[in-house]
C-alpha cells in the first residue's frame, strides 16, 4: 500500500520531457523579449548604425580604394562599398544578437531563477536549449531588419533563389555556433555588465577580418590574424553566396569554424551549467 | 514507493562540506518526521543555507548520507527534486513575466496540461492573495508579494517536502504574519516543512521541532519547550528607586548581578511560588524597598546565547 493518500499526490512520473521543456523554456524567452523590446532594438540598432556610418560617411573613400574593377568614381565607389560591406554588417547582427543572449542568461543566474530550474525534475538542458531557440529566432528577425536596410541603402546582391536560401542556411549555422559560444560566456559571466561586455570581441572581429576593407591592404601581422580569423571566412562565404562570387575553400573552412565553435561552446555550457553553485 | 510512509522526510547523518579551507557543515544530522515543521534555527554563517542546498540537491556533500522523501540524494536525485519544492532566500521569479505567467511556467514545466494549469495557477493566486496582481509583471511587486509568488510556485508541482530558505528575512511585520499563516495551512495540508530563520521568534511560532546549528554542527534539538527547558535562564528581576535599597538587596542576596540599567538586580530563580516567597521574605526582613519585581522565564534568546556559547558573534535578532 502506499503512502501517497496521506502525503499529497503520487510521486511525478520520473520521464525527462526535453522537447516539451524546451518548448515551454522557448515560449518562455520569447515573453521576455516581447516584454524588453528595448534590448531587441538596441542590438538591431547597432549594426544598422553601424552599416549607415560606412556606408554614407565612409563608403565613398573606401569604395574608390577598393581596386579593381568594382570602383568607378565616387558615387560608383559608395555603391560598391554598400555590396562589400553587407556581408560583414550581417555577421555582425549575428554578434550582437548573441550579445543579447550573454545578457538574458546572466540575468536569469543573477535572478536566481536558474536555481529554481536547477532544483525541479526538468530536462535540465532545456533551460539552455529555450535560449538557444530564442536567439536563433530573434537572430532571424534582425538579420531581415537588416538586410532591408542595406538593400535601401544601395546593397545589390546577385544571388538568386537558390543563393539566398544557401545563405539563410548558412547564417543558421554560423549563429547556432555563436549562441552556444555566448550561452557559455553569460554563464561565467558574474554580472549583468561583464555579460554585455565579454561578446564585445565578436562584434569587433569583422574589423579586424575582411569586413570592411581587404585584408592586403593591413601591415603584415594584423593581415595574418584577419587571414587566419573564423570570421574572415564566414564573410568570404557570405559575400560569394550573395554576390554570386568563387567562395573556395573558405566555405568549407567556416563551416569547420562553426563546427568548433559550436561544440566548445555547447561543451563549455553544458559544464557551467552543470558546476554546482560556488556559495 | 510503498515504504515511504513509515520513513521520515528527511533523515541525514554526517554531512560535511568544506569550501576550501572553511568548514561549512561538520558532521550534521538531523531526522525530520514527515508532516511537521521542523526549523534550523542559527545565526548568519551558522550553515543553514548550505544545508538546504546540499538537501535540494543543488550542492553535493563531502560526506555524510541523506535520505530526502525516502530517496537517496546521492544515487536518486531526479526523484529527490520531483518530491520537493524549495523557495530559497533570494526570489527566484521571473521579473519581466507576470505573476500568473510565472505560475503557468512552473504548471507547463510539471506538464499539467493547459486547462489543469490555469486552474491551477487561478487557485494559487487566489489562496497567496494575488489575483488582483495577477497580470502585472513580477517585477513591480512589492517584497511581499514576491516571497509569496516566490512560495505559490514552488506549491505548482504539490512537493512532499519544502523547503524555506529564511523565509520571511526583509519581510514587514504584516507579511511575515502572513507568510507564517500560510507555512501552517501548508502543514495542515500534509506537507513537510524544512524552515531555516535566524529569527527565534519564528522557530518558536512555527516549528514543531527544533534544531540549534552553529558553526556547522547542531548543538541542541528538541521542541521550544524542550529547549527551554534545557538551560537555565529563569530570573527574577528587581528594581530600585533608591540605590541604597539596592546595595542593601545586593548584601541580603548574595547571588544577584547588577542588570544592564543602574538600579536594577537579577536574581537567579526557578519562577516556583515558594521560592519567590522566600525570596521576598528575605528582603521584607531587612526592609528593603523593591520599586517593581518581575519574573522572567528563559526564553529561545537565553537558550540561543547559552548553547552558542559567545553572545557577540551570534547575531540572531528578535523582533
Amino acid at each position: 500500500m502506499s503512502a501517497h493518500t496521506l502525503t499529497g499526490p503520487p510521486p511525478a512520473n520520473l520521464r525527462f520531457h526535453p522537447l516539451r521543456d524546451s518548448a515551454t523554456m522557448l515560449r518562455r524567452n520569447l515573453k521576455r523579449m516581447l516584454r524588453y523590446p528595448s534590448m531587441t532594438v538596441m542590438l538591431i540598432g547597432m549594426p544598422v548604425v553601424f552599416l549607415l556610418l560606412f556606408v554614407y560617411v565612409l563608403g565613398g573613400t573606401l569604395g574608390a580604394g577598393l581596386g579593381g574593377a568594382a570602383s568607378a568614381g565616387a558615387a560608383g565607389g559608395r555603391a560598391a562599398y554598400a555590396n562589400y560591406v553587407a556581408p560583414a554588417i550581417i555577421l555582425m547582427t549575428v554578434a550582437s544578437t548573441v550579445q543579447g543572449t550573454a545578457i538574458s542568461i546572466a540575468m536569469d543566474m543573477t535572478e536566481g531563477i536558474i536555481t529554481r530550474f536547477r532544483t525541479m525534475h526538468i530536462a535540465r538542458v532545456s533551460v539552455l536549449t529555450g535560449h538557444v531557440l530564442g536567439s536563433m529566432i530573434q537572430a532571424m528577425i534582425s538579420l531581415a531588419v537588416v538586410i532591408g536596410v542595406a538593400l535601401l541603402v544601395g546593397f545589390r546582391p546577385t544571388a538568386g533563389l537558390g543563393g539566398w536560401l544557401a545563405t539563410a542556411g548558412f547564417l543558421l549555422v554560423v549563429t547556432f555556433a555563436l549562441v552556444w559560444l555566448s550561452v557559455a560566456l553569460g554563464q561565467v559571466s558574474k554580472s549583468v555588465e561583464t555579460a554585455s561586455n565579454l561578446p564585445m570581441p565578436l562584434v569587433l572581429l569583422p574589423f579586424l577580418g575582411s569586413g570592411f576593407v581587404p585584408t592586403d591592404s593591413m601591415p603584415a601581422g594584423l593581415r595574418w590574424f584577419a587571414e587566419y580569423q573564423p570570421f574572415t571566412p564566414i564573410i568570404e562565404t557570405l559575400r560569394g553566396l550573395l554576390m554570386e562570387e568563387p567562395i573556395g575553400n573558405n566555405g568549407w573552412i567556416a563551416l569547420a569554424w562553426s563546427a568548433v565553435i559550436a561544440l566548445g561552446g555547447y561543451l563549455w555550457s553544458k559544464r557551467l551549467f552543470n558546476r554546482e553553485s560556488a556559495n | 514507493m510503498t515504504s515511504t510512509l513509515s520513513q521520515p522526510a528527511i533523515a541525514a547523518t554526517g554531512l560535511r562540506k568544506s569550501f576550501g579551507d572553511h568548514v561549512v557543515l561538520d558532521g550534521l544530522q538531523l531526522t525530520v518526521p514527515r508532516g511537521t515543521v521542523f526549523s534550523l534555527l542559527g545565526a548568519n554563517g551558522a550553515g543553514k543555507t548550505t544545508t538546504v542546498k546540499i538537501l535540494s540537491t543543488l550542492l553535493r556533500a563531502d560526506a555524510g548520507d541523506a535520505r530526502v522523501a525516502g530517496h537517496d540524494l546521492a544515487r536518486e536525485p531526479d526523484a529527490v527534486r520531483a518530491a520537493i519544492g524549495v523557495t530559497g532566500q533570494f526570489s527566484a521569479v521571473d521579473n519581466l513575466l507576470t505573476g500568473e505567467e510565472n505560475l503557468r511556467l512552473m504548471a507547463d514545466l510539471h506538464h499539467l496540461g493547459r486547462g489543469e494549469g490555469r486552474r491551477r495557477a487561478a487557485q494559487l493566486l487566489e489562496q497567496f492573495g494575488l489575483t488582483e496582481a495577477a497580470g502585472k509583471p513580477a517585477a513591480t511587486y512589492s517584497g511581499g508579494m514576491r516571497r509569496r509568488l516566490d512560495l505559490a510556485m514552488t506549491l505548482v508541482g504539490s512537493p512532499q517536502v519544502i523547503f524555506l530558505d529564511e523565509p520571511t528575512t526583509g519581510l514587514d511585520p504584516r507579511s511575515r504574519r502572513d507568510m507564517w499563516q500560510i507555512v501552517r495551512d501548508l502543514v495542515a495540508g500534509g506537507v513537510t516543512i524544512f524552515l531555516t530563520t535566524q529569527y527565534l521568534e519564528e522557530a518558536d511560532e512555527l516549528a514543531d521541532r527544533i534544531a540549534v546549528l552553529d558553526r556547522g554542527r547542531v548543538v541542541a534539538e528538541g521542541t521550544a519547550e524542550e529547549l527551554k527547558r534545557r538551560i537555565p535562564g529563569g530570573h527574577v528581576r528587581l528594581r530600585f528607586a533608591d540605590p541604597r535599597d539596592l546595595d542593601a538587596a545586593l548584601r541580603v542576596l548574595g547571588d544577584a548581578s547588577r542588570d544592564n540599567d543602574a538600579l536594577a538586580l537579577r536574581v537567579p530563580s526557578d519562577g516556583s511560588l515558594r521560592s519567590l516567597k522566600t525570596l521576598i521574605g528575605r528582603l521584607d526582613d531587612q526592609a528593603v524597598e523593591v520599586d517593581e519585581l518581575s519574573v522572567h522565564t528563559p526564553d529561545l534568546d537565553d537558550v540561543f546565547l547559552a548553547l552558542t556559547g559567545d553572545p557577540t558573534t551570534g547575531k540572531v535578532t528578535t523582533r
